[in-house]
């Protein structure tokens, strides 16, 4: 080997650059420098071999049990496929087990972070096969109910969304504004999360005292903070250089792939089953189906931001329209009677206690019914036989169908933007594997 | 097992035959699909269309719904085991087997919906996947292979998704009882 060639100026300044903890830049003479290092072991990969590499399932940033299997070409992602499974609970069979009464406390465990959803798209299958129609006051109670859950699903996506990009403090404030509807939903329904409040026929109990006030007050904070968000977020070019242009999709892919929701919406396809095939009360209020043309990362950030907004919108429009009457039907078939009923009547007593366990009959039949989630159109494919049982109970999870969308999105990106990617589908595992 | 008393109630509705009849098809695509097809069935179901189709028919019609009826999304597939109320009530016209495959497509521009749904019997239980048609359709496929046991000739990638690789049986089958692999616990020295 060759001594380095170190002229008198290269010497000089080599040895000027004596500060304390630096070391001298010569090159090593003598005997060390005679010893030939050699590396055993291999065989070595060729440079252009690719490797694969699992993220997941314990990964913090795939939300959940998601494994993804990647193929990388250095940084470049070349296949991303999600392997999906661990979560798996078996909650279509035990659907199957569990009464109409008290199904609602199977799906609601679902989607966790928009368990109204689940517990509306599985009570309307229900009344559909029941051909039962729920009073007005039920019917807005509910639609309020799902709009504040997609509020603090979206925030939820914000905080979770902020996290997986670095923005630290966005994930305090997402929490924040979060905690605030679970505590006004828990205020409604007597649980934070997997409320079981929408039932067959209705939902469980009345609003309470106040109400109002609190609700009027939760859309203050929570629009407050929608602003504080946008301020933090939507021009800051960290953030913007993270997600303007990273995980395209195109509409046609979107399609092909199953997805729903605010990534078909991203593409610019304006299609929301609120607004295209309204259920509950939605052609009676007014709020704006948000869509982008990009499809980026960006964009699906952008849309359940201002997704909370058109919710406030609607939540606000449910407090000032809430129709008095009764929150569940009259239909004693479904319906338990009043509680002081069963203080003074044997009958009610017994009907009590047989809708409890045996729960109602629903007439033999199939029907599929859809709703517009947080993530998506989630479905309930329902079938009964004219027992208390469903035959089967399938829900169709919107983040199941989502996830696919990852090989259109992924591959040809770098490694990191697969974290953002990822985030930005905002996948509950729940509700994937059920 | 079911209890007595819901097998008799079963028993009952059997008797009653209610709901399902074959109606007048009033629905466009639900008569195209007939002319194409025939031997297809159409039911108002709730008011929603359901055309039950031959299982070998199953792949061309969903080609045949996304190419000349503009349906742009197959939202969900999935089947159901009737195993337990063997005797249900079926439209006249449709042979009952165990299993029956479902399809629900979506069609964005007509903003309409409509449901395919072929009779799969036990003892071959292989249908055409469309999931060449519909590539979001994949993991709908999978997981009703891996929960029924149904296979999808022609699909890209036919493997367990929920339930573990080297798992036995399909679960969502009514003759795969719950609880028939023993639960052991934490420091229990025998399987329970």
């Amino acid at each position: 080997m060759s001594e380095l060639d170190i002229g008198p100026e290269e010497e000089r300044r080599l040895e000027s650059q004596t500060d304390e903890g630096a070391q001298l830049l010569r090159p090593l003479t003598g005997e060390a420098r005679e010893r030939e290092v050699v590396l055993t072991g291999g065989p070595w990969p060729d440079i252009d071999d690719t490797m694969i590499i699992n993220m997941g399932p314990q990964h913090p940033s795939t939300h959940g049990v998601l494994r993804i299997m990647m193929e990388l070409d250095g940084e470049t992602v070349l296949r991303a496929k999600p392997v999906v499974g661990y979560l798996h609970t078996g909650m279509e069979k035990t659907g199957e087990e569990l009464t109409y009464v008290q199904g609602g406390t199977n799906v609601t465990r679902m989607d966790y972070a928009s368990p109204l959803s689940n517990e509306l798209v599985y009570a309307l299958a229900a009344e559909r096969l029941l051909d039962l129609e729920v009073p007005d006051r039920a019917v807005w109670i509910r639609m309020m109910m799902v709009e504040l859950n997609r509020m603090s699903s979206h925030l939820l996506f914000q905080a979770t969304n902020g996290m997986d990009l670095g923005a630290v403090s966005m994930m305090i404030y997402g929490w924040r504004e979060r905690e605030v509807t679970l505590r006004l939903l828990e205020m409604i329904t007597g649980l934070r999360m997997n409320h079981n409040y929408i039932r067959v026929g209705g939902v469980s109990a009345d609003l309470p005292d106040g109400w109002r006030e609190e609700t009027l007050e939760v859309c203050d904070l929570v629009e407050r903070g929608v602003a504080e968000y946008a301020e933090l977020l939507v021009e800051n070019p960290i953030w913007r250089e993270r997600t303007v242009g990273v995980g395209v999709i195109t509409t046609d892919e979107a399609l092909a792939l199953g997805a729903t929701g605010p990534i078909l919406r991203s593409t610019g396809f304006e299609w929301d089953l609120r607004r295209a095939q309204p259920y509950l009360a939605y052609d009676d209020v007014d709020f704006d189906v948000i869509y982008t043309a990009n499809g980026d990362v960006f964009d699906r950030f952008q849309i359940r931001l201002y997704e909370i907004l058109e919710s406030v919108k609607i939540v606000r429009q449910c407090v000032e329209r809430m129709p008095l009457g009764d929150y569940r039907t009259p239909d004693l078939k479904v319906t338990p009677p009043p509680r002081a009923r069963i203080d003074e009547s044997m009958e009610a007593l017994i009907h009590h206690f047989k809708l409890f366990t045996e729960g109602f009959r629903v007439p033999p039949g199939e029907t599929y019914v859809a709703v517009e989630s947080p993530r998506g159109e989630i479905g309930c494919y329902l079938v009964a036989d004219g027992t208390s049982k469903p035959v089967r109970m399938h829900i169709r999870g919107p983040s199941f169908y989502n996830l696919q969308s990852m090989d259109a999105m992924v591959p040809g990106g770098m490694f990191a933007d697969a974290v953002a990617i990822v985030s930005s589908i905002d996948p509950i595992m729940g509700e994937v594997d059920r | 097992m079911p209890d007595d008393d819901s097998a008799q109630a079963r028993e009952e509705n059997h008797e009653a035959d209610p709901e399902l009849t074959t109606a007048p098809v009033g629905d466009e695509v639900a008569a195209a699909v007939i002319e194409r097809f025939p031997g297809s069935v159409f039911v108002d179901s709730h008011g929603q269309s359901v055309v039950y189709v031959a299982r070998d028919a199953w792949r061309d019609v969903a080609a045949f719904l996304r190419d000349e009826e503009r349906f742009t999304q197959c939202l969900d597939v999935c089947a159901v085991d009737h195993l337990v109320d063997a005797a249900r009530p079926v439209p006249a016209g449709v042979d009952p087997e165990r299993f029956e495959l479902v399809a629900n497509f979506l069609s964005h521009p007509r903003n309409r919906r409509i449901r395919t749904i072929c009779e799969v019997s036990v003892d071959d239980p292989t249908v055409a996947s469309i999931a060449e048609l519909y590539p979001g359709i994949a993991f709908a496929e999978r997981e009703t292979f891996d929960l029924y046991g149904i296979v999808f000739d022609g699909h890209p990638d036919l493997t367990r998704i929920l339930m573990p690789d080297d798992w036995v049986g399909h679960p969502l089958r009514k003759d795969d009882a719950p609880a028939r692999v023993p639960v052991t616990f934490k420091e229990d020295p025998s399987p329970r």
